[in-house]
């Protein structure tokens, strides 16, 4: 939403590169157009198509994108308030004078995230979704065009904090990670299995509360891999820093 | 709730399938969705009436094909069918498995006339 000039009052999402002074905008508008045709006759038209043909072929194309540029792209998931943002402002702050970074927020309303990503001076696009729970490549497609990231770098998508609807939506990600943090109890990951299932890694987060919250953390990572026997884990604390060492060596090797 | 968007994302498909036709109305739509597919078919009968509102598919009836999800176990090639993503597979217990079927979601076909 912008105060200045009340864009993103319609019902499309919003696009908006955070700069210190002023800022450009998107629009995304939707036009009906019906047309009257005259026949009468019955048809069965046989299509088998995919529904979401669209946002899987647009997510491909970012994903050619991505690959030609050798850019790493990273979409963080997770249920909202486990750390997602914190957890990108300690990577950044840490990474960012030996890499470049460039960041998408997305959440539903607000670009309170995405300032506190531009005060780290770090690029950053604020997607805002309305009413919509979560991002779709054409947001996505967008943003990048907004960021124009350089060559051999890394994109940090940071998705709406829901840990149902994002699943079902490929953004052409490079990999895909999902936040959970100790205060959510261990049987998340098959509560919400498809999130588990469709990520590469698996952060979890708030590790310097463990030693009020007890939690057993075998069965916190059993239940994960028993949805995706594939996930990757980093047990690590974005207040503290505690863990982050390990997980900037995964994430360094993968550029 | 994302099945709003996927009931939207019908929607969109099934307008354009009828200019292509050059047809004047849809009577009916035909879905295929695997029970591991992500939509609930709760949810998708919630948002259907607000999608599909003064749209192509506002007097279409609709039916919906589900499909049982299957996989094959990694380790042992045992078939079997899946109601949990977390499911082992019953013969050797291994979690690691291939779902080859009930992620579908199609529109299978449509009516028009
Ligand atoms: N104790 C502790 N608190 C944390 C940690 N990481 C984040 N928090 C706190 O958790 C709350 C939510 O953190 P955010 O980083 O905003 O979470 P988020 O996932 O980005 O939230 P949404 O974008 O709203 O989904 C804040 O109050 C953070 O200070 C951590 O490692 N330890
Ligand atoms: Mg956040
Ligand atoms: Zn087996």
């Amino acid at each position: 939403m912008c105060g200045t000039c009340g864009c993103g009052t319609g019902s499309g999402p919003t696009i908006v590169k955070i700069e210190d002074h002023g800022h450009s905008h998107e629009h995304t508008h939707e036009h009906d157009h019906t047309h009257e045709h005259s026949h009468s006759h019955k048809t069965v038209i046989e299509l088998e198509q995919d529904i979401l043909q669209n946002n899987n072929l647009l997510a491909a194309r970012n994903r050619g994108y991505f690959d030609a540029k050798n850019i790493f792209a990273l979409n963080l998931v997770s249920s909202p308030g486990s750390g997602k943002t914190s957890f990108l402002e300690r990577t950044l702050a840490d990474l960012k004078d030996q890499y470049p970074f460039y960041v998408i927020e997305g959440d539903q309303q607000t670009a309170n995230d995405a300032n506190r990503i531009h005060a780290l001076q770090v690029p950053v696009v604020q997607v805002n979704t309305g009413k919509g729970c979560h991002l779709e490549s054409d947001m996505i497609y967008d943003a990048v065009k907004q960021l124009a990231p350089k060559d051999n770098s890394f994109l940090m998508i940071e998705n709406v904090g829901n840990l149902v609807c994002p699943a079902m939506f490929d953004l052409g990600e490079s990999k895909r990670v999902v936040v959970i943090s100790i205060t959510e109890g261990e049987d998340k990951p098959i509560k919400y299995p498809d999130m588990f299932l469709t990520s590469d890694v698996c952060i979890i987060n708030k590790m310097d509360l463990q030693p009020y919250l007890k939690v057993d953390m075998d069965k916190l990572r059993n239940y994960a891999q028993q949805v995706n026997p594939k996930l990757v884990f980093f047990e690590v604390s974005a207040t503290t820093g505690e863990g982050m060492k390990k997980w900037y060596d995964w994430l360094i090797e993968q550029i | 709730m994302h099945e709003l968007s996927v009931a939207l994302g019908i929607v969109d498909l099934a307008k354009k399938e009828l200019h292509k036709a050059k047809a004047k109305q849809i009577d009916s739509i035909q879905l295929v969705i695997g029970t591991m597919s992500g939509v609930e078919p709760e949810s998708l009968e919630f948002v259907w009436p607000m999608a599909v509102k003064d749209t192509v598919l506002a007097k279409a009836t609709r039916n919906i094909e589900y499909i049982e999800a299957k996989a094959k176990c990694l380790e042992c090639d045992t078939i079997f069918p899946v109601e949990k993503i977390y499911d082992s597979c019953p013969k050797c217990n291994s979690f690691f498995k291939d779902i080859f079927q009930g992620k579908e979601l199609k529109i299978k076909s449509l009516e028009v006339s």
